[in-house]
């Protein structure tokens, strides 16, 4: 990023953070709570300890995943709703691998359990992929309807096939498929489950980076996203490229076990996610599709998500979602904002004949 | 782009100018300082108003509020799986002498926060015991005889039905609610040898508890092949029930709390009732006096922690001798002399 775009990029935090806490507190003033109190609580509850860091950087950690799949997705002209179902598939193939493969050494079976998370989400969503190559359906629905299937397949296993009595999840990993938590090294965390899967989305990310930007199937898939005639035109087949976007954002979807499966619960448990694979989409669009932007919206869209509870003790739950949609909507509408000013005003330097 | 930003400033601008007043309410509403235990209470996914589970463990935080002063400001409605330990983590922090988890979902989380907070009381409603490992000695393990109080209302279903056919609608497919089922059906053919029992599941995961079309589909299907009576245990979806149960003009059975209201007057004909309400209470009334312990506590007929309805509403529906067999076979429950089957 040049220097010339950074009040650009500062612009748009600020301006949407805000524009929504106002919204947030003509909510908040509408139940009779004083909002300064309750933005305080959100705050200190987030960045005033260590734990609360600690839980913000475990919010993240799934919503970089996510966030990574979706924004792959849309480089290559495609929209993945399908993360959510993705998810659930990869962290039970997570799981399944966890508590299958006991006895193999630590340093096979947690990347293995990763591994296996990653195909089963690049299969799940590869799927709408093949459709969309070879008959021309389109991904929002196909994404959308497996993500249903995934949820009630991995429930169906839960409940009937891997049960454990009197619980909704599967049985526990191998200890040897742990992934060790911060607070093992770093006891200042005491108690947050943010663990070393949040490093493997650091370095999920810096993949994306360089995939995207400097192998020739990024440049391959961001041409086809840009515009899939020109590809054709350039010797790019559309249909092999579709087919691996999805699978490749399926597989970075899949990953999200490493964080609750590997990390924090070591079991796969029904109903774990509530729409982390959502919040990607909106990860990404504020991302603008770039790999840092991703991990920065994920922190702050973990800070909120972990604020929310915080500050569920002074405001009844459904305002705490409201706020949380209100500030999600208002960033990437005042991001939209922010660029269309700054595209006008380059048109504006240009025609007055300025070089820049 | 101008007409936007002017649009934003109008909003930013009535958000200023309400603050102060918002400020002002505040004070206005300031809490009446307690002088009873602090208690703080996480909720089960289904959250207040399920008119079920939930709200009945709220009611108890109510109870213990108006008769021992108990402060309950502190109470969280989570959203995802990770929020639970982390909202009890949250309320551990505090300065409050029990905590609450609602429902067998909090089990592990609750095992966890207990370790790093042994100073702190912790209670969980529906605790699933696991084999070989004990309760953590800060916990309070409330478990209820569900199947005590379903073979009562599955005996009385099975009496009154005309058709001998009777259904079962469970939310979510677990052995938590196989108890329910198989209560109802063992009470079922205890009174009637030759009854026959539908039994259906809303869905697999925590959704199934709070999905009344679903309920409403699965109702209307049993009652189509013939049952006249069916009992739900599956929160929220259970009001689909109803509403099937009053479209086809049949008898349901509501489940954890009296579930008659005006609108299903002569569709509830009864209710098994846990009260969670009362272990949550009764709870908070041991705090407050020092007598807190922890452990498990089973609940059943004989503790009062589960039973069936039977009062001014649903008196013209279960005539008075089909009551006092009723009652003879509670007491045969209480004595040990018939046993329920868990499943």
């Amino acid at each position: 990023m040049s220097l010339r775009r950074l009040p650009q990029a500062l612009a748009v935090p600020l301006l949407a953070l805000g524009f929504s806490l106002l919204v947030g507190a003509v909510f908040v003033l509408a139940i009779g709570r004083d909002p300064v109190a309750v933005y305080a609580e959100l705050l200190r509850g987030t960045l005033g300890s260590p734990y609360g860091v600690g839980q913000v950087l475990f919010k993240a950690t799934p919503l970089i995943f996510t966030g990574l799949a979706c924004a792959l997705a849309f480089r290559a002209g495609l929209v993945n709703i399908g993360a959510e179902g993705q998810l659930y598939v990869g962290a039970f193939a997570t799981a399944w691998a966890g508590f299958t493969f006991r006895g193999a050494p630590a340093l096979v079976l947690a990347p293995a359990c990763i591994l296996a998370g990653a195909l089963a989400g690049a299969a799940w969503g590869a799927v709408p992929g093949i459709l969309k190559a070879r008959f021309g359906s389109h991904e929002v629905i196909n994404t959308i309807m497996l993500n249903f299937v995934a949820i009630a397949l991995t429930g169906y296993m839960v409940s009937n096939v891997f049960v454990v009595p009197e619980t909704v999840h599967t049985p526990e990993i191998a200890a040897a498929a742990r992934l060790p938590r911060f607070e093992a090294f770093m006891p200042f965390f005491g108690g947050s489950p943010v663990n070393v899967s949040f490093l493997l989305a650091l370095a999920a990310a810096a993949g994306y980076a360089l995939l995207m930007n400097r192998t020739r199937l990024g440049y391959e898939l961001r041409v086809v996203g840009h515009s899939a005639g020109a590809g054709e035109y350039a010797g790019i087949r559309t249909g092999p490229a579709v087919i691996t976007a999805m699978a490749l954002s399926g597989a970075l979807a899949g990953m999200v076990g490493s964080n609750f499966v590997l990390g924090y619960k070591h079991y796969f448990e029904g109903g774990f996610s509530a729409g982390i694979g959502f919040m990607g989409l909106a990860v990404a669009l504020l991302a603008q599709g770039s790999a840092v932007g991703v991990v920065l919206a994920a922190l702050f869209f973990g800070m909120l998500s972990h604020g929310a509870l915080v500050i569920n003790t002074m405001v009844p739950k459904e305002l705490v979602e409201i706020l949380q949609a209100t500030v999600i909507a208002s960033v990437i509408v005042s991001s939209n904002v922010v660029q269309d000013y700054a595209r006008r005003r380059a048109r504006e330097r240009t025609a007055a004949g300025v070089t820049p | 782009m101008k007409r936007a930003a002017r649009w934003m400033g109008w909003v930013m601008f009535g958000a200023l100018a309400l603050l102060p007043l918002g400020c002002a309410k505040k004070q206005d509403s300031k809490p009446v300082a307690s002088t009873g235990p602090r208690v703080g209470l996480v909720f089960d996914v289904g959250g207040r108003g399920d008119q079920s589970f939930n709200d009945s463990a709220w009611r108890g935080l109510q109870k213990a509020q108006a008769q021992l002063g108990a402060d309950i400001a502190n109470v969280v409605e989570p959203g995802e799986g990770s929020d639970r330990e982390s909202a009890l983590r949250g309320l551990a922090a505090k300065d409050l002498d029990l905590i609450f988890g609602v429902g067998f979902i909090f089990t592990d989380d609750i095992d966890r926060v207990a370790g790093d907070f042994p100073g702190k009381h912790f209670a969980c409603i529906d605790y699933a015991l696991k084999d070989g490992a004990a309760v953590p000695p800060n916990v309070l393990a409330l478990k209820f005889k569900e199947e005590e109080g379903s073979f009562l209302v599955g005996a009385l279903a099975a009496w009154l039905s005309k058709t001998h056919r009777l259904g079962f609608v469970g939310g979510m497919d677990i052995a938590l609610i196989h108890k329910f089922a198989a209560g109802f059906q063992a009470g079922a053919k205890y009174a009637d040898p030759n009854v026959n029992v539908i039994v259906k599941y809303a869905g697999v995961t925590g959704d199934a508890f709070k999905n009344p079309t679903k309920g409403k589909e699965l109702a209307l299907g049993m009652y189509s092949e013939g049952a006249d009576i069916i009992f739900h245990a599956s929160g929220a979806t259970g009001q689909g029930v109803f509403e099937a149960a009053k479209d086809q003009k049949k008898l349901a059975i509501g489940v954890d709390s009296d579930q008659w209201r005006p609108e299903y007057d002569g569709v509830v004909l009864t209710s098994m009732i846990k009260n969670v309400d009362e272990s949550v209470f009764q709870a908070v009334k041991a705090v407050k006096a020092g007598a807190w312990k922890g452990g498990v506590q089973e609940l059943g007929l004989k503790e009062n922690g589960v039973g069936y309805v039977y009062d001014a509403h649903n008196h013209r529906l279960i005539p008075a001798e089909i009551h006092d067999r009723l009652e003879a076979l509670k007491a045969r429950i209480i004595s040990g002399e018939i046993k329920v089957p868990k499943e």
